[in-house]
């Protein structure tokens, strides 16, 4: 038996039937000394910023935090792939003790002749806070000589979590928005937040609005421009998808400019109907959108139901765990999950907060683990403990969930199909379905060997 | 993605684009790794464990587990002595790993933690449990690369565990390097075919490729153990496989316990092994048995069999410094042309050390250290090249460029033939002939005219 580090017990709760739902002491540091999956503040504003694919993206430090993040998002552009390359300023010694400052002002001189970007973003990482690098300064001298703005983030590692990256992200992308032209913007126009074309997904959403007469000034940060940014004030409703990330921004929009914002969900068919009609209801002045929205989200439904159906069949029993980046993402799964006949009976995730932990705890079924800022042993205990078939994680989940003979399903950067939609959701059916009823795991000794103790330190 | 390459070479100072290394800590985590029941500690933020272990697990495919000091503002400021006792402390109460073996980032060098200091501390107050190890490596991102971090953490095995009691005749060391765990499994294959009787260290055998057995464990079975470190000063030699990563562990002993050593290059190709072989022999006091014999002779065979295809063809080579040197060594053999031959890691040996190789087939070749892939490509579109080898982000300009491209060294994200087979030996040149060879055969057979469409090859 595995036992919690003391000072995590407060971070895992089970639901139990009838008990109301307590509160979860999230949003801390992880507890120094365990095996935390999280990242850092750099990397919540990395994979947010990271899509805007005619920008130029270069960090400032040694070269690791650029190798790390190199191309690793499959978050597509259908035009410029400038973000998928690498800059750093890779910091030496001598840049440490003597300052990285003119080394960043050369290195952006060089990249924005070189490539032309729209505007730039320079990322700070954990030591240049601490050298006294004055990036901000840079970045206003380099805008006045090149004419394009060039955005500092404060990005460094040890300030914060995640979540304040994405905050820092939201700050820098703010600086873009409201200098762009917003008169050729209809009446009826949204801006998606949070959708960040994994897949190519934001592809998929923007075809559904479009049908349903609704204009998407920009998706924010899925195959985005600058330009897109720069005019996206002129929008009439936010809508919001992954609103760990992107709430900042949506609140900086609504304080500045007016623009209210919901939040919404693309992945499963509820969810995915629910975030339709969100924008239908809002455009009510118009009846005509209404009326497209309910024979779109016919027509979708209708074209996956009968599959759908077939996978549920085969998968209805199964029980999965959940273990992701926002708590979200973790709601919607659990509903999907639910339509496909299977329960979840362990759900967690890095950055999740008090009240996600509350609404999670409300829509799960009794027994349910409910985990934040888990690590590998807890994770691996608690899958064998509930006796899961499925595994829904990250790249660091994955090799543990196949090790103890689970199918795994990638919703993170890593997924290879279009998850969102409705089209995504008979992705997501299949993909389970694939992984859990793969004849691979009639070989693993697991199966054989179902309730004996098999977690070690 | 690399449309914005051009031929024109600029000269660069300030900045690197799509690099061939990355950070110390990351080698440092490895090489950790390769010790039995040890638990990795990154003094750090937690971002930089998070995508060490990503990293890693993207290359391996398995589990990897390491701890971090979760840096916050307040360790910035005040130093980490804090988290790095609190970390100790837990992780012995929970993980319970034999050793521990803690490297610094960035971030801690800069702020000055002094972590030998911060380890007798622990030592003195009782957080280290008795028969209990704890070692460091300074490990600051901003010099060297993931190779000297991987180097660095060796020597620190030395410098902390091993220990001069007696004289073991009949036992020597071998520092394999930062090789794959398949590698270092061939390597202790040839040694135990030889009959020679070796303390291996680092060694990930046993760690990072291991068998789906429905277990988790934190600590595989394999790695060198604690007692093979402590008896490495009384073996009778240490054959130290690569300059870069292996030599300076090797003089450390030397320094320390007096154990002479014999510097090799990585048994990469025909020389390479051979020059492995017979240090074996000399300093095991072994004869070489009628199998490994056979094993070169089947490689001489099939070097014979199509040595026509490789002759005089160009190529460029990509990767760490002990890798490329031995690969470079190998083509040669070959009777191939490398043109362009760099690393990312700084070290003048490297450039010295491939010229002195290339003096007779290939004096016009560009050989630079401290180089990036974008440098790389620039050559290569001014005077193309017949094949690229190096790790997964080559693919990006084999791709644009339509060059045949062979994966080879870290990190490989994308195939999964390193986990298995090894490219040590001459097992290894074989496979390593065989994949040039597919290369080069594939790529003629899918682009060539039909009139030269060949059946026979």
């Amino acid at each position: 038996m595995i036992e919690l580090l003391p000072e995590r017990r407060s971070q895992v709760v089970r639901k139990s039937a009838g008990a109301p739902a307590s509160d979860l002491p999230c949003g801390k540091a992880s507890t120094a000394g365990s095996v935390s999956q999280r990242a850092c503040v750099f990397c919540g504003s990395r994979v947010v910023l990271y899509p805007i694919s005619d920008a130029l993206h270069i960090v400032h430090g040694p070269i690791g935090c650029a190798a790390y993040t190199w191309d690793i998002r499959g978050a597509l552009s259908s035009g410029p792939q400038l973000h998928r390359n690498s800059f750093s300023t890779d910091l030496q010694e001598m840049d440490v003790i003597f300052g990285g400052e003119k080394k960043l002002e050369a290195a952006l001189l060089e990249l924005i002749a070189h490539y032309r970007p729209k505007a730039a973003f320079i990322y700070s990482t954990c030591i240049v806070g601490l050298i006294g690098d004055d990036v901000g300064a840079v970045c206003k001298r380099v805008g006045a000589k090149t004419g394009i703005p060039v955005l500092p983030v404060h990005s460094e590692g040890f300030k914060g979590t995640k979540k304040d990256g994405y905050r820092a992200a939201c700050e820098a992308v703010y600086k873009l928005v409201g200098s762009g032209d917003t008169s050729a913007i209809g009446p009826h126009s949204i801006n998606i937040l949070g959708e960040f074309n994994l897949a190519g997904e934001a592809w998929i959403i923007r075809e559904y609005y479009k049908r349903m007469g609704v204009e998407v000034v920009a998706c924010i940060t899925g195959d985005a421009r600058v330009e897109d940014l720069r005019r996206c004030h002129g929008a009439k409703l936010n809508l919001v998808q992954c609103s760990g990330s992107m709430t900042h921004l949506a609140k900086m929009m609504e304080r500045d400019h007016g623009i209210p914002f919901r939040r919404v969900s693309y992945f499963g068919i509820e969810d995915m109907s629910a975030a339709l009609y969100e924008a239908a209801k809002f455009f009510g002045d118009d009846p005509a959108i209404m009326v497209r929205t309910q024979q779109l989200v016919r027509e979708e439904v209708a074209a996956v139901y009968p599959e759908l159906q077939r996978y549920k069949q085969r998968l209805v029993g199964k029980k999965a765990a959940i273990y992701v980046g926002g708590a979200f993402k973790a709601f919607s799964l659990i509903r999907i999950l639910r339509m496909l006949g299977m329960e979840t009976a362990v759900v967690g995730s890095q950055t999740g907060d008090t009240e996600d932990y509350r609404q999670l705890q409300e829509i799960s079924d009794p027994g349910t683990i409910i985990v934040d800022d888990s690590n590998p042993l807890e994770l691996a205990k608690f899958c064998l403990e509930k006796d899961v078939d499925l595994f829904i994680g990250g790249v660091k989940e994955r090799p543990i969930a196949y090790k103890l003979g689970i199918g795994f399903c990638d919703h993170n950067h890593e997924r290879k199909e279009p998850l969102a939609g409705f089209v995504g959701m008979l992705n997501f059916a299949k993909e389970v379905y694939a992984s859990v009823a793969s004849p691979v795991w009639q070989f693993a000794p697991r199966r054989a060997n179902r309730g004996k103790e098999a977690v070690g330190p | 993605m690399l449309e914005g390459t051009t031929a024109e070479i600029k000269p660069r100072e300030a900045l690197r684009i799509n690099p061939a290394k990355t950070c110390q800590p990351i080698g440092a985590m490895y090489a950790a790794l390769g010790i039995h029941g040890c638990m990795p500690h990154s003094h750090g933020s937690q971002g930089c464990c998070a995508y060490h272990r990503s990293h890693l697990t993207r290359h391996f495919k398995e589990p990897v587990v390491a701890t971090t000091s979760s840096f916050t503002e307040g360790a910035s400021v005040f130093g980490g002595l804090a988290n790095l006792s609190q970390a100790l402390s837990n992780i012995f109460t929970i993980y319970n790993p034999q050793i521990v073996a803690v490297h610094t980032t960035c971030l801690s060098e800069v702020i000055g933690d002094d972590i030998p200091m911060m380890i007798r501390k622990a030592t003195e107050d009782g957080t280290i449990p008795k028969g209990k190890y704890v070692i460091h490596a300074n490990t600051p991102s901003f010099v060297g690369s993931h190779v000297t971090g991987f180097a660095n953490m060796t020597t620190a095995m030395v410098r902390y565990l091993a220990e001069k009691h007696g004289h073991r005749p009949f036992q020597l060391n071998l520092i394999p390097g930062f090789v794959d765990p398949a590698d270092i499994r061939e390597l202790k294959r040839i040694v135990d075919a030889m009959g020679v009787n070796a303390v291996v260290f680092p060694d990930t055998s046993g760690v990072l490729d291991l068998p789906q057995d429905g277990r988790y464990r934190m600590f595989p079975r394999g790695g060198v153990t604690i007692e093979d470190l402590n008896s490495a000063g009384d073996s009778c030699c240490t054959l130290a496989l690569g300059h870069f990563t292996s030599h300076p562990a090797a003089t450390e002993l030397d320094e320390k316990c007096g154990v002479g050593c014999a510097f090799l290059e990585l048994p990469i190709g025909m020389t390479e092994t051979d020059r492995f072989i017979h240090a074996l022999r000399n300093y095991g006091g072994v004869d070489v048995p009628a199998d490994i014999g056979e094993e070169r002779g089947r490689l001489l065979d099939a070097m014979s069999d199509m040595h026509q295809y490789f002759h005089r063809k160009r190529v460029a080579v990509a990767g760490d410094p002990d890798h490329v040197i031995a690969l470079t060594q190998f083509l040669v053999d070959l009777d191939m042309r490398p043109a362009y031959v760099i690393t990312g890691s700084p070290g003048n040996h490297f450039e010295q050390r491939v010229r002195e190789i290339l003096r007779e087939q290939a004096p016009d070749a560009v050989v630079k250290q401290n180089s990036d892939l974008f440098a790389l490509h620039q050559w290569i579109k001014h005077q193309p090249v017949d094949l690229i080898i190096g790790n997964t982000y080559c693919k990006y300009i084999a791709r644009v460029e339509n060059i045949p491209f062979v994966r080879f060294g870290f990190p490989v994200l994308d195939r999964m033939g390193h986990r298995y087979f090894p490219c040590v030996g001459y097992n290894g040149a074989l496979r390593l002939m065989e994949k040039i060879n597919d290369a080069l055969l594939d790529h003629k057979d899918r682009e060539c005219a039909d009139e030269y469409f060949e059946l026979v090859q």
